[in-house]
Parts: C-alpha cells; structure tokens; sequence
C-alpha cells in the first residue's frame, strides 16, 4: 500500500519522516478528524488517569453508567493504605435525569458515599450530557462541602469540551482547589530535610515507590506524588515544598507552573526511564536541592545500583542488538526515554509516534533519532499497520488497544501503559525493561507465526 | 484487602457502587461488529468510542476498530450533522467498509440529533450501506444497546421480496460470545436447518494468527444475508432481552413469524432449542447430537455429588443468567441471589418463578442492582461460588469463594472466545468449572486429613 492511499490528506501534516526533507513541523495538538479510528480518548479520560489514583478520595463520576464502569480500577496505580479509589462510583444518570437534571441525585450520591464510606475527599466528574443538560455541579459541591466539611470538588471534565490534555487541566484545577490559594503554614517538627513533590508518577507497578526509595536515600522528603499513591492531605501539604520535580510533562507541567506562581515552588523537569535518565535526574535534583553530603549519598546510591545493572544489561544487549522498535505512546516524555533505554540496548526507534505529544517534543523526536524514523501524532490502526511494515518494526511499545494489533502482525509487544506488571522505573526499571522485550521479542511463540512484515 | 463494602444493606437509589452493567453503545459497537465488512461507527465524543474498543479489545484480545464523529464544543452548539456527515464520507473513503453502523451516545441523543435526516441528506457511495441505531447511555444497558443495533439490520437492511419463504430459519443468538455463535451454527448444520445468523461475530473478534492485520476479516453475517432474513419462514430470537426486539421487527416488517426462547446454556435451553428447530424444519435428532446430550447426563450424574447444594450467587446479563440459573438449579445447586444490572421487572419475575417452582424460597432476584448490593445479599447469606465476570473477583477474594467466570466483560482470563457455554458441549464445559473450581479450592485450603486423593 502506497503512504498516499493510508495517510489521509488532513493527517499529512501529522505524518513526518526524519531528515526526509519535509520542512513544516509536525502537525498536533488538534481534534481528530470525524470518521476517523483515533486511538485517543476525551477530557473525561485525561481528568480521570491524572486524578483517579489519590487513593482516600471518593471519585463520583456525574452521567450515564457508561463513564465509570470503563474506568473502574483500570489504572494500575497503587496504593500503600487505603482502597477507596478503586470502587466506582456513579450517579447512573437515567432518562428522567436528563429530562428533569440530575443536581438532587447528585447530591443524594455525594451524603450516601460520605455517610457510607468517610471520603477524605469527593471529586465531582462532569461528564459529557452533565455539559449539556446544565447541572450546576459547583453549586450542589459547595452545599455538600458546607454539609459534609469535606472538601467536595467539581472536575470540568464533559468528553466533548477538548482531548485528553484539557482533561488533564481540569484535573489539575480540582487538585489547585483542594491546594487552596495560598501555601498552608508549615508543620512543627518537618525536620530539615528539602522537601519536595514528585509530579507526574503515577505509582503504576510500584514506580513512584521505587523512586521515592532513592530521593529518601538521599535525604530528600517526598511530600507527596502527584497523583501516585496520594491523599487528599498529601496534596494539600504539598504547597510547603521545596521543589516539584516533573515527570510526565504533558499532564503536569501546567500544575507546575500554577504552583509556582501560587506558592513559589520551582519546577523541573526529570525523567527516571532509563539508566542514563535515572542518574541525570537524580544529580539534576541534588543539585538544585544538594550539599556536599547528598552529593555523596548520590555517588554512593549510584555506585551501588549502576555496575549491577549495567552488567545484567549487558546480558540482554546480545539477545536484543539490532532489533527495530516502534513506540506509540500517550505522551512525550515516556517516547523520549524509551527512545535512549532502546539505544543503550541496541535497539533502534524506528517509528515514534503519541496521542497528545507537544510540538517541542515532536522536534525533540528529529534531533534524536535516525534518519527516516517516521514521527506520528494521533495515529490509528491503518497507519500504524502500514508504517511498522515499512520500517521492518519487530517490538510495538504501546497500550491496549495496539497489542493485538502488534500480535496480529507478529509483532512483540510491551505495554508500557496502565496494564504494565513490572516496574519499568528507576534503575530495577530498566533491567525489568530489557526482561520483558526479551521476554517478548524472543519468545519460542513467534517461530509459528507467518510474519508479512518486509525484513 | 479490598473490601470496602459495609455488611448492612441500605436504601441507595441515587448511587451505584461498582456497576453490574454499561451502556448502550458498546452493545451496538459489538452487534455491528457481526457484520461482514462493517465498520461500527460512534456518533459522539472521542472517549465512548476509545473506552468501548479498549474494553473490547480487553474481553477478545482481537482488535477492535471503530470510529468516531469527535465531538467538540462546536458539535454541541451546532449540533453533529457536520461531524456525522463528514465522518461518514472520511470513513468509506480511508476504510471502505460496506456497511457502517452509527451508534448514537447520550450526548448526540441529548442535543437531539436527527438520524435518520442526517444519514438521507448525507451522500453515500454506491452499493454502500449506513445502518443506525438510537442508543442512548441513560437507557437500558449495553444489553439494549445490542438489543437495539440488531433490530436497527433489520430495520434498515432485511426485506420481503418473494412470494413464499427462502426455506430458512433466522437465529438471532444474542449477546454471547463467538465460541457460542459457532456453536450455535453447528447444532443447527447438525439438524440439518438452513440459516441465517445475524449478528456472527465468530471469526471477527476470535481471528486466527495468520502474521496479517485484516481490518474486516472473514466473519460476519453478510449484508445480503440480513437483507435476505425478510423472506425466511421462522425467526429463533435467543434471549429475550438481546434479540426478541429484531425478531419481532422482522415479524412486523417481514411477517417471519418469531420465536422467542431462552439463550441456549444448559440442558433445558438447549432441548427447546434443539425442539424448535425441530419443530420448525422437520427431521430427527442425529444420533451425534443425541450422542453429546447422553454424555452430559452421563456427567451430571458422575459428579453431582460435587456441587449438590451449593450456595451459588449469579450475576451478569439478564439473557444469560436467566438460562445459568435454570441449569444450576437443574444441577441441584441452590442460587441464593441472582442480580442483573440492566433494568426489567420481566427478568424479576422469569426468575421469581424459576425459584418457585424449584422451592426456593429464600432465594432472591434483583434487576437494576449494582455489586455493591450483591456483595452485601452475600455477606447476609454467604455462598460456595460466585457465577459472574470479571468484575466478580472483588468480592470473591474478600469472601474466599472461587469465581466462575461466565458473561461480559472477561477482562483476567481466556476461553470464552473459543469454548461455547451454549449446547450440550457448552453445559458440559460449565459443569467442568464449576466442579474444578470447587474442587480446586478444596484442595488448597482443606486440612491435612481432609485432603484426598480421589474426589
């Protein structure tokens, strides 16, 4: 099949081969074109990844059942105490709602859950028909806050008001709420240690964990994780940091930027996907945080993870040298790491692609891959068939949707998404990393696959 | 431990906690679906149709494709004609379906978009189709929605053309899974009955491994098939629920004259099945078919000692669990709470008259009930299993009772795309789990001395 006939004419500017001569930057951030087979999804989904995994909230999503029941306990993200989150709860909006609206069941739902279950918290998810039909959901959150003297909080979220992204903003607004204006008052007793708040890790296989684990090595307090295995009080003291380090950019660097205007606190950006990305973070924190002290702990946390890891790598790096891997992703950061942990494997990326990744990034991509490694945003089925057969593609990184579709072509698969098992952070990430795309890519299984994929 | 549920049960009517049913558009995406080159369209935002393929492509490990108008904003102002229109010249011109089949969402019915306008003002290439179903999420279940999406084939496609009829029977199987529609066809080749089954999607959504991605592949009821399903002698509507609506269309439109029985699982439902088919097209029960049935008495004899008496708790899909129900009764098993998410007195009272005819008076049937409610019916009269899917492991690990797996969504284990439920075979393979799981839980936890070799 020709690239003309598979890419559409109002996704050519989304399209781009590196070094291939194409001049414009790479088309994204827009709404998908009608009709076709995106495999992104809306606000509602983007507010509920970022927000689902504060773990003593109840989450009430406002709408038809539908809403929740896709969303109940799929993200993956752990929690060391309470279990709330992964109930799924739903105001099952019903004809009668919509005709009449659904404000009085709606505040029916928040007194059942509070009385049932004594949230910390409730966040309100307005879905889409909750947009349409005109809820006044702040008004029945304020009642309920005055009632209740929780904190009960809106999250503008209906499906259609924007992508993923926006969803993203607006769980970030709800958590600026819950925040408060200005920073709380700092605790007695917090001791000396910097202090700071891990944003953009999503606690999924143990991540934020493992990584919280070093930075404590190290003599730095985490307040909280943004959102991994938060509480509603982590978030709150999180105004008292010193830093917010920022992992996944695309959701949380806007909340970054409000907390700094807001209470002062810096940002920056880490990454810790990876060997290389892993050590560069931690000396990047040390450094804004460190004395000579931390900066010893470092050299010593360092020293005892790297060789260990770096020979088992080398263990794998002969099973895995040459192999070609496409990534298709939610966001930037995670392409740019796996993008480095496959070179250090020696695996080249020969396609790169996101549903919601930024222009910046997208010209990052060009700078740090080879020639003809074909960049896409917000691709779909067919393109993503078509381009793994012209790259020669043996290993697709991606979520749910893209593993059969890699198994289909007699692709290995990674997800590197909500159903991950392992943890793929930190330093024991990126042995488990190269674990699992040997696992896969050399599995006895594909030797009784046709593969139609051109070598 | 993830057991939040309070053992009291209370008066909850504006709340579901953890949903024992969807919404209507993923029934109609999965109908669609049982087409030959169809491809299932969802007029609405982005997020139903990335949440409905992600849950599909979960249950059948096959890809699901879809598309989507995108709404935006813009869409909801304005209405979603353009995005509809648009959408449906984009997809015939990238995927070149035969068929599409528009789904609407609670948002596009909401906004009150008008199909059926829509679709005639929108041009559509020669010999191609546009079915469409109003699906609306704040209605029924996603049981409706499949109930609703076969009806709209006939609606749209099945026609009378001759004087008498083609000789054939129409099987409508319902909301089972593609091992089942196999089934299904091979009883009735087995009997000799020339059919037609509509939806099929066996070999849609179970396809083999052939190193190809087929974005339509092989499976599905031809389009002419369902055009030709005006001029059959009989329609069997298996399930009440999920298919009486399409047979009694096809009545109306097509005078087929309708058979509405229950969904063929266990013994009973499956002699009536066989009987009517029977009935319908004359001849005798081959000696092969007698064969399976004499081999599954056989084996409900051998080990009826296994699960005589045992406190089962059934939840799922009215369809279903209306014929489950009947079989473990006939098992001797004692069902204490059968409880369905989708509304319907009707199933209440198919139920209700179940358990008295078998005496069972303390037993209890829910409709429009949620797994908190079931969680709680079974923490007051605890039981020996769980019958339900996957989102019954919750509350079959906080009670320590194994889960048989049967219905939708089987989101943690394999084959129910390739092992029946329904026939004699099928009741076969239910009897094989539910003893294994009885006896597998046994073996693990049982003292010492009770442990035993032979069982």
């Amino acid at each position: 099949m020709e690239t003309a006939s598979v890419v559409i004419k109002e996704r050519e500017r989304s399209v781009h081969k590196n070094g291939m001569g194409q001049a414009s930057a790479i088309e994204c951030d827009t709404s998908s074109v009608s009709g076709v087979v995106s495999q992104r999804a809306c606000v509602y989904c983007g507010a509920r990844v970022v927000l689902n995994p504060v773990t003593d909230a109840a989450h009430i999503v406002h709408g038809p059942i539908g809403c929740a029941a896709y969303t109940w306990d799929i993200r993956g993200s752990l929690s060391s105490k309470e279990e709330l989150y992964r109930n799924s709860f739903s105001t099952d909006l019903r004809e009668e709602d919509i005709v009449f609206g659904g404000e009085m069941k709606l505040a029916a739902a928040i007194d059942g859950i509070v009385e049932k279950h004594s949230p910390k918290a409730v966040f309100v998810y307005s879905t889409c028909v909750v947009g349409v039909i005109g809820d006044d959901v702040e008004a029945v959150c304020r009642m309920a806050e005055k009632k209740h003297d929780i904190p009960v909080l809106p999250v503008n979220s209906p499906g259609f008001s924007g992508n993923k992204k926006d969803g993203y903003k607006a769980a970030c607004n709800t958590m600026l709420r819950l925040m408060g204006e200005t920073a709380a008052p700092a605790k007695a007793g917090g001791g000396d240690r910097p202090r700071l708040n891990f944003l953009g890790d999503f606690n999924l296989a143990a991540e934020a964990w493992i990584i919280k684990g070093y930075l404590e090595e190290l003599g730095i307090q985490v307040v909280t994780c943004i959102t991994g295995d938060a509480t509603v009080q982590g978030l709150r003291d999180a105004t008292r940091a010193d830093l917010n380090i920022v992992q996944c950019a695309g959701s949380m660097t806007y909340l970054a930027k409000r907390m700094e205007e807001r209470y002062g606190i810096p940002y920056t950006g880490v990454r810790f996907l990876g060997l290389s990305d892993t050590i560069a973070s931690l000396e990047k924190i040390v450094g804004l945080l460190g004395d000579a002290g931390m900066e010893e702990r470092l050299e010593r946390l360092v020293a005892r993870h790297k060789g260990p890891v770096e020979e088992a790598l080398g263990e794998y790096r002969p099973r895995l040298e040459g192999k070609r891997a496409a990534l298709y992703v939610g966001g930037g950061f995670k392409a740019t790491s796996l993008i480095a942990q496959f070179g250090e494997l020696g695996i080249e990326t020969v396609l790169v692609g996101t549903q919601t990744g930024s222009r910046e990034e997208y010209e990052h991509f060009k700078t740090i891959t080879g020639e003809g490694t074909v960049i896409l945003d917000d691709t779909n089925p067919s393109e993503l068939e078509h381009f793994i057969r012209e790259t020669g593609a043996e290993i697709l990184v991606g979520g749910v949707k893209e593993r059969p579709l890699a198994y289909k072509l007699g692709l290995a698969f990674v997800d590197h998404n909500h159903e991950r098992k392992h943890p793929l952070a930190g330093f024991e990430g990126a042995l488990n990393l190269a674990k699992e795309i040997d696992g896969t890519v050399n599995s006895p299984v594909w030797r009784h696959v046709k593969k139609e994929v051109a070598r | 431990m993830l057991d939040l549920t309070p053992k009291k049960r209370t008066e909850r009517s504006n709340l579901k906690v953890n949903p024992a049913k969807t919404c209507q558009p993923i029934g109609a995406m999965y109908a669609a679906l049982g087409i030959h080159k169809c491809l299932p369209h969802s007029h609405g935002s982005q997020g139903c149709c990335s949440y409905h393929r992600m849950h599909l492509t979960r249950h059948y490990r096959d890809p699901i494709v879809a598309s989507t108008s995108s709404f935006t904003e813009g869409s909801c102002v304005f209405g979603g004609k353009a995005n509809l229109s648009k959408g449906i010249e984009n997809v015939f011109e990238i995927y070149n379906p035969d068929i599409i089949a528009v789904n609407t969402t609670c948002l596009s019915e909401t906004i009150g978009d008008d199909l059926t306008e829509i679709i005639r003002a929108t041009k559509i290439p020669e010999g191609k189709k546009v079915i469409y179903a109003n699906t609306p999420s704040y209605v029924g279940s996603h049981v409706t929605g499949f109930a609703n999406m076969a009806k709209a084939m006939v609606t749209h496609l099945s026609k009378k053309t001759a004087e008498g009829s083609n000789g054939k029977v129409n099987l409508i199987p319902g909301y089972v899974e593609p091992s089942d529609m196999m089934e299904i066809k091979r009883l009735a080749k087995l009997l000799k009955v020339p059919n037609t089954m509509f939806p099929d999607t066996s070999n849609v959504v179970s396809t083999p491994n052939t190193g190809k991605y087929e974005m339509y592949p092989e499976g599905g009821t031809p389009i002419a098939d369902i055009v030709d399903a005006g001029n059959a002698k009989a329609t069997i509507a298996m399930g009440k629920f999920c298919s009486e609506p399409a047979a009694f269309e096809l009545e109306k439109l097509c005078e087929v004259q309708p058979h509405v029985l229950k969904t063929p699982i266990g013994i009973k439902a499956t002699d009536a099945f066989v009987m009517q088919l029977l009935e319908l097209n004359g001849g005798n029960i081959p000696k092969e078919l007698e064969f399976e049935r004499g081999q599954l008495v056989d084996v409900m004899v051998d080990v009826h000692n296994h699960y005589h008496g045992k406190k089962v708790g059934i939840f799922g899909d009215p369809d279903i669990i209306l014929a489950v129900t009947e079989f473990v009764i006939d098992l001797g098993m004692v069902p204490t709470i059968v409880l369905t998410g989708t509304p319907g007195k009707q199933f209440e009272a198919e139920v209700s008259a179940m358990f008295a005819e078998a005496g069972l008076t303390d037993s209890v049937v829910m409709a429009d009930a949620d797994l908190m409610t079931f969680h709680q019916m079974i923490k007051e009269t605890p039981v020996d299993m769980i019958i339900g899917n996957t989102y019954g492991k919750f509350i079959a690990r906080a009670e320590d009772v194994p889960l048989v797996r049967v219905g939708f969504p089987i989101l943690d284990r394999m084959g129910h795309s390739y092992f029946p439920l329904v026939g004699y075979r099928g009741a076969l393979r239910l009897i094989e789990k539910i003893s294994n799981a009885l006896l597998d839980k046994m073996d693990m936890t049982c003292a010492d001395e009770d442990f035993e070799l032979v069982m």
